[in-house]
């Protein structure tokens, strides 16, 4: 049994994807900045894969700029605008629930001694963007608020946070990474004037993402080099790559619906089934604000790294939080924020489901889930099947 | 992240759960900190001729208690005490550096449960 439940930290390549590919690793290598036929095969499958995108989000081609992945995105996103506009105003603001190449971007900036501020989170894990108008002050240059979290999967209102923060010449990026392949982006539609996203999260390849920039913001350019990207990002450009990524958000765009209503249907069911056959679980994040493909739940009075192992023996492979912190011991600051407590927390796993899981693993893995749980709260010293559990010991 | 010895230890855990009327009783950590650990011991002429463990926590903690307990039973108070953390690493055949903390929990329970055992006997005497 190979049960993959983490498709918020990556999807696999969709096989068309793959294949689309295939033909720029060996005939059409070459570098689409050379001058000869080599180079201008690849530069028209880059131009051609920019405008695909561009169409699909709403931007003109000349906004899109290609990255190696959603966390220089972000980087770029944040520290560019930031420190571009210094002379206007050295203060931006960013939320309590963002990813953390947002986080270590803000906590750079602190460094360089510009002040950043957070916006706080509802327990429903929707920010308070009631609060937002009061945090802006006159040097205030950037605000970034994800489109919708990694770990409880809620969406943000951005559009409002776009309202709010354009009324005082504020400017908006976005961190879109979690948000497709569930949700049609537009960009002039959303109103932001940044905004990243990464393919490996919509069935395309790693080493991929992309910085939507309106034309007319100025940013500062982290990586200097040739005159890749409008000599705005040095770097071979990664062709295969960048046809991947087109050829991932079309079909994506063109399977949302179905895909769409197959996961949420699996996640319904799970949400159910746990919440009807395991006591003392929480589940965290409004469900009726989030897209279809996360379920993150706290079962009290258990360590979620145990939780992971078992499942993990048991051919079954989830997240206890988000991948990339999963290294530290820290407890998920996400949760924290949405005001779970902290010893709470610990038992904290997100399944994320994609569209090619089933209903069969599906109950597989809540059937698993309830003995692991109940073998677990067995070796727990604030559980006994008498009097339940307390963590007050 | 985890070598087999430590794997199998934390899937098919030892000495589960808790002794009744136990002679000595050490519980260390705290679950804001994700870790607790219970240990009681059934002692008869200062030998440890039993013992059992609960443990809230991550699966090197569990390990560790587990085969904390294993090392423990059938030693002298003395002999028991001389069971530090370091030891319990070198059975699992090492932790990585940052689940160390998790076998120190071990160390400290059964020196509390040992403790709690000595100030109840010299309560009696």
């Amino acid at each position: 049994m190979r049960i993959y439940f983490d498709h918020a930290a990556t999807t696999p390549c969709d096989k068309r994807v793959v294949d689309a590919m295939i033909p720029y690793f060996y005939d059409n290598f070459g570098n689409s900045h050379s001058q000869h036929f080599f180079g201008r095969e690849t530069e028209k499958a880059v131009a051609e894969s920019r405008a695909t995108i561009a169409n699909l989000i709403g931007s003109s081609p000349n906004e899109l700029y290609f990255t190696s992945s959603g966390t220089e995105s972000d980087n770029w996103a944040i520290k560019g605008v930031a420190l571009s506009r210094a002379n206007k105003g050295k203060h931006i603001i960013i939320s309590e629930i963002e990813h953390h190449a947002i986080l270590a971007s803000a906590d750079w900036l602190e460094k360089q001694g510009f002040t950043v501020s957070k916006l706080p989170v509802l327990p429903s894990g929707v920010v308070d963007v009631d609060a937002l108008e009061g945090m802006i002050t006159p040097e205030t240059t950037l605000v970034s608020v994800m489109y919708v979290n990694n770990i409880v999967g809620t969406i943000q209102p951005i559009k409002q946070i776009v309202e709010i923060a354009h009324k005082h010449g504020v400017i908006v990026h976005t961190d879109c990474v979690q948000a497709m392949p569930y949700m049609r982006i537009d960009v002039k539609d959303l109103g932001v004037d940044l905004l990243t996203f990464s393919a490996h999260k919509f069935y395309g390849p790693k080493g991929v993402g992309a910085l939507y920039i309106r034309n007319g913001i100025r940013i500062d350019k982290l990586i200097g080099g040739g005159g890749q990207e409008r000599s705005q990002r040095g770097g071979t450009t990664n062709t295969p790559a960048i046809v991947g990524m087109a050829k991932a958000l079309q079909i994506a765009v063109d399977e949302m619906e179905q895909n769409n209503k197959h996961i949420e249907s699996l996640r319904d069911h799970f949400v159910q089934r746990v919440l009807n056959e395991i006591p003392y679980v929480r589940q965290n994040g409004d469900l009726t604000r989030s897209v279809p493909s996360i379920a993150n739940f706290s079962f009290e009075f258990v360590e979620g790294e145990g939780i992971l192992m078992f499942l993990d023996l048991n051919g079954i492979a989830a997240s206890s939080g988000s991948a990339c912190s999963s290294g530290s011991l820290e407890p998920e600051h996400v949760l924290l924020a949405m005001g779970v407590p902290i010893e709470v927390s610990h038992g904290t796993i997100r399944f994320s489901f994609g569209k090619h899981n089933t209903m069969e693993e599906v109950d597989y893995t809540v059937d698993k889930l309830v003995n692991i749980i109940s073998k677990l709260r067995e070796m727990s010293p604030l559980f006994n099947l008498k009097d339940g559990g307390t963590y007050n010991v | 992240m985890y070598n087999q010895k430590v794997m199998e230890a934390f899937a098919n855990p030892q000495n589960v759960g808790v002794i009744e009327n136990a002679d000595g009783e050490g519980m260390v950590g705290n679950a804001s900190c994700g870790d607790i650990m219970k240990i009681t011991l059934k002692i008869e002429n200062d030998i440890i001729v039993d013992a059992k463990f609960q443990t809230f926590g991550c699966a090197a903690a569990i390990a560790t208690s587990s085969t904390a307990t294993q090392m423990i039973i059938g030693l002298s108070l003395d002999e028991a005490l001389q069971i530090t953390n370091a030891k319990v690493v070198e059975y699992l055949e090492g932790l990585p550096p940052q689940k160390i903390h998790c076998s120190v929990l071990a160390e400290e329970a059964i020196k509390k449960a040992i403790e709690d055992y000595r100030a109840k006997q010299a309560a009696k005497a």
